[in-house]
């Protein structure tokens, strides 16, 4: 290997004096600041700046267009399309649910029920938004492709029993899932 | 004395104190708010007024961009824990923040704010203390603010506070001889030190940096060359004035721990620095004593070079002497003018790029200190010139000049590491 002995540059006298370096410098800055100010840095259109720099105003402005079709969000609960509950409460996804989240009371069907066959469901659901990591995994245990991770990601409250979603909640924010939806499938 | 002076000065101290206070305050926002659109960010944009936790139903959202931020930020010092470990030495480590802050606010005493206002017939200068040892009185007690940073370091009795102290202690001494000499050749133009007349003088003959009129009219017209000799060595002086101008600013820039010259806070290498142990209002008072200091420099660099509250090109010999919207008008201008150095401050801050600490002592003891000296023998020669005649200046130029290389040749010497065999 040859060694290659690097030399510091000659400075002329100008750049010596440091003055005029400093002085452009500030030029830049200052430029940038004023693109900056105009919101024509580069990358603001594509990032859907509010006007300043390249920052979104986050709650008045969304990226919701730009989500994933995979994106994990909110954990819910949906009903099929006859408004019956998929759930069977066989509770797989409280037992595999690492940060133990979900808690569910399981229920009989009563036996003069149309659907009395189906024997069991959720008397209550919850899930502990505050401890859920958003894994996937009780969407990917569920035997009865009944809870799915849905794009829903502001999930605020102002205290703790604010952030335990209920069954209630959770169909709300589920919605309704038409026909044989097949978990492994592209489409959700 | 009179009980209208009495009054005045009263509200005179509390006026200017609010008015520096806010000022620090309003530094801390723009700072923010600037650093941020540079960086192509927002920055604190949509604080509210909490009414909530008055009970209200709703916070109070202005659309003032964010300018009630200080006030959150001031709250949040008030309510923090007061945490003091238990290894300082209490005493010094109780003092330190104040002997940081009340420097700071006590030089704004002798900046003349604004015009003297005329009250019941008693001429009153805006300026707290209208003292005839203006620059003097500030470095005076400026240099204070050494001892409150150097006793932070030492008091916490911890490792990286110790050297930001060592750091500030060793760098605001050096760049206070900078700073010293660099106006001598202001004061010799001037002839004098009080601030007022100082400024009073940029009002009629053109600020000190832009002299683009006198008292014959401007630049352009036949009346600014009634005394021709008078106007060429008044653009002349320039010269000096501009290396004054550079020196000073940049001793500013050292004296308030400001960014291009921040070790003793660098949390690069020093955690904190000098403030590591502080928390809560005693950190803020650290806070606040730095801003302080820069809308002081800030204040003094307008004061001499820029011509202080006058408006400027002649503007102000039309307006009415003493009037209160007179005085008023130019406490804005002023104002203004102190702004602009804090956003100056502001993109050097994120222009420049931290100096190494020996590059730092060598700018201030081998460059400045040289260049200001001879600067002052350059004032001096372009000042004295109508009565040495042109031999004088020709023999002072030559001996100038070749004072100027021996002291690059000296200063050069003693940049060079010395060999390994000469130990």
């Amino acid at each position: 290997m040859a060694i290659i002995k690097v030399e510091r540059p000659k400075l002329s006298f100008g750049e010596k004096i440091y003055f005029g370096a400093a002085l452009k410098g500030m030029v830049i800055t200052l430029g940038h600041a004023f693109r900056s100010l105009l919101g024509k840095t580069t990358g603001a259109e594509e990032l859907n700046s509010s006007g300043v720099g390249v920052t979104m105003q986050y709650p008045e402005q969304k990226w919701d267009d730009k989500l994933p079709e995979y994106y994990r969000g909110a954990p819910a609960l949906v009903t099929d399309e006859r408004d019956r509950e998929r759930c069977v409460s066989c509770q797989l996804c409280e037992f595999i649910c690492p940060p133990k989240a979900i808690k569910i009371t399981p229920g009989e069907i009563p036996s003069d029920n149309e659907w009395a066959k189906v024997e069991k469901r959720p008397l209550e659901f919850d899930i502990d938004m505050i401890r859920c990591i958003y894994c996937g995994m009780c969407e990917e245990v569920c035997p009865e492709q009944a809870i799915y991770l849905r794009p829903d990601y502001v999930i605020t409250g102002t205290n703790r029993t604010e952030m335990v979603h209920d069954k209630e909640r959770l169909y709300e924010i589920g919605g309704k899932r038409v026909g044989l939806v097949n978990k492994w499938n592209d489409l959700k | 004395m009179d009980t209208t002076l009495l009054i005045a000065a009263a509200i005179k101290i509390a006026v200017f104190i609010g008015i520096t206070m806010s000022f620090v305050s309003i530094c801390v926002i723009f700072e923010r708010r600037f650093s941020a659109i540079i960086q192509d960010r927002v920055g604190p944009n949509r604080t509210m007024i909490p009414l909530s936790i008055l009970g209200f139903k709703k916070d109070l959202a202005l659309p003032i961009g964010g300018l009630t931020q200080p006030v959150a930020d001031g709250l949040k010092f008030i309510l923090k824990e007061d945490f003091t470990p238990s290894y300082v030495r209490k005493l010094f480590f109780w003092l330190a923040p104040v002997l940081v802050v009340v420097p700071a606010l006590l030089t704004m005493a002798v900046i003349p704010f604004g015009s003297p206002m005329e009250i019941a017939g008693n001429v009153i200068p805006m300026a707290v203390a209208d003292l005839n040892v203006g620059p003097l009185y500030i470095f005076a007690i400026a240099s204070l603010s050494v001892y409150g940073i150097t006793l932070a370091g030492w008091a916490s009795n911890s490792k990286y506070p110790f050297f930001g102290g060592v750091r500030a202690c060793a760098q605001m001494i050096s760049y206070e001889i900078a700073l010293g000499l660099s106006i001598v050749p202001v004061l010799m133009f001037f002839g004098g030190l009080n601030l007022g007349h100082i400024v009073e003088d940029q009002v009629t003959n053109g600020w000190l940096l832009l002299p683009l009129w006198n008292e014959g009219g401007f630049i352009i017209s036949s009346g600014y060359w009634a005394d021709p000799q008078a106007s060429i060595q008044r653009l002349l002086l320039l010269i000096p004035i501009f290396v004054s101008f550079i020196i000073f600013t940049t001793s500013i820039f050292a004296e308030t721990n400001r960014m291009p010259f921040d070790l003793p806070e660098c949390e690069t290498e020093l955690v904190g620095g000098y403030h590591t142990e502080y928390s809560s209002m005693k950190f803020a008072l650290f806070f606040m004593g730095e801003y302080a200091a820069m809308v002081v420099g800030s204040a003094l660099i307008v004061t001499l070079f820029l011509g202080g509250w006058s408006i400027g090109f002649g503007i102000d010999n039309l307006l009415p002497v003493g009037a209160w919207w007179v005085s008023l008008l130019h406490i804005g201008v002023f104002l203004g003018k102190v702004t602009f150095f804090i956003l100056f401050f502001i993109l050097v801050r994120w222009t420049v790029p931290r100096f190494r600490y020996d590059q730092l002592m060598n700018l201030g003891w081998i460059v400045f200190f040289e260049a200001a000296l001879i600067n002052v023998f350059l004032a001096a020669l372009v000042i004295a010139y109508p009565s040495i005649g042109i031999m004088g200046l020709a023999i002072g130029f030559a001996l100038l000049i070749t004072a100027t290389i021996l002291l690059i040749k000296i200063a050069k010497s003693s940049l060079e590491k010395p060999s390994a065999t000469a130990v």
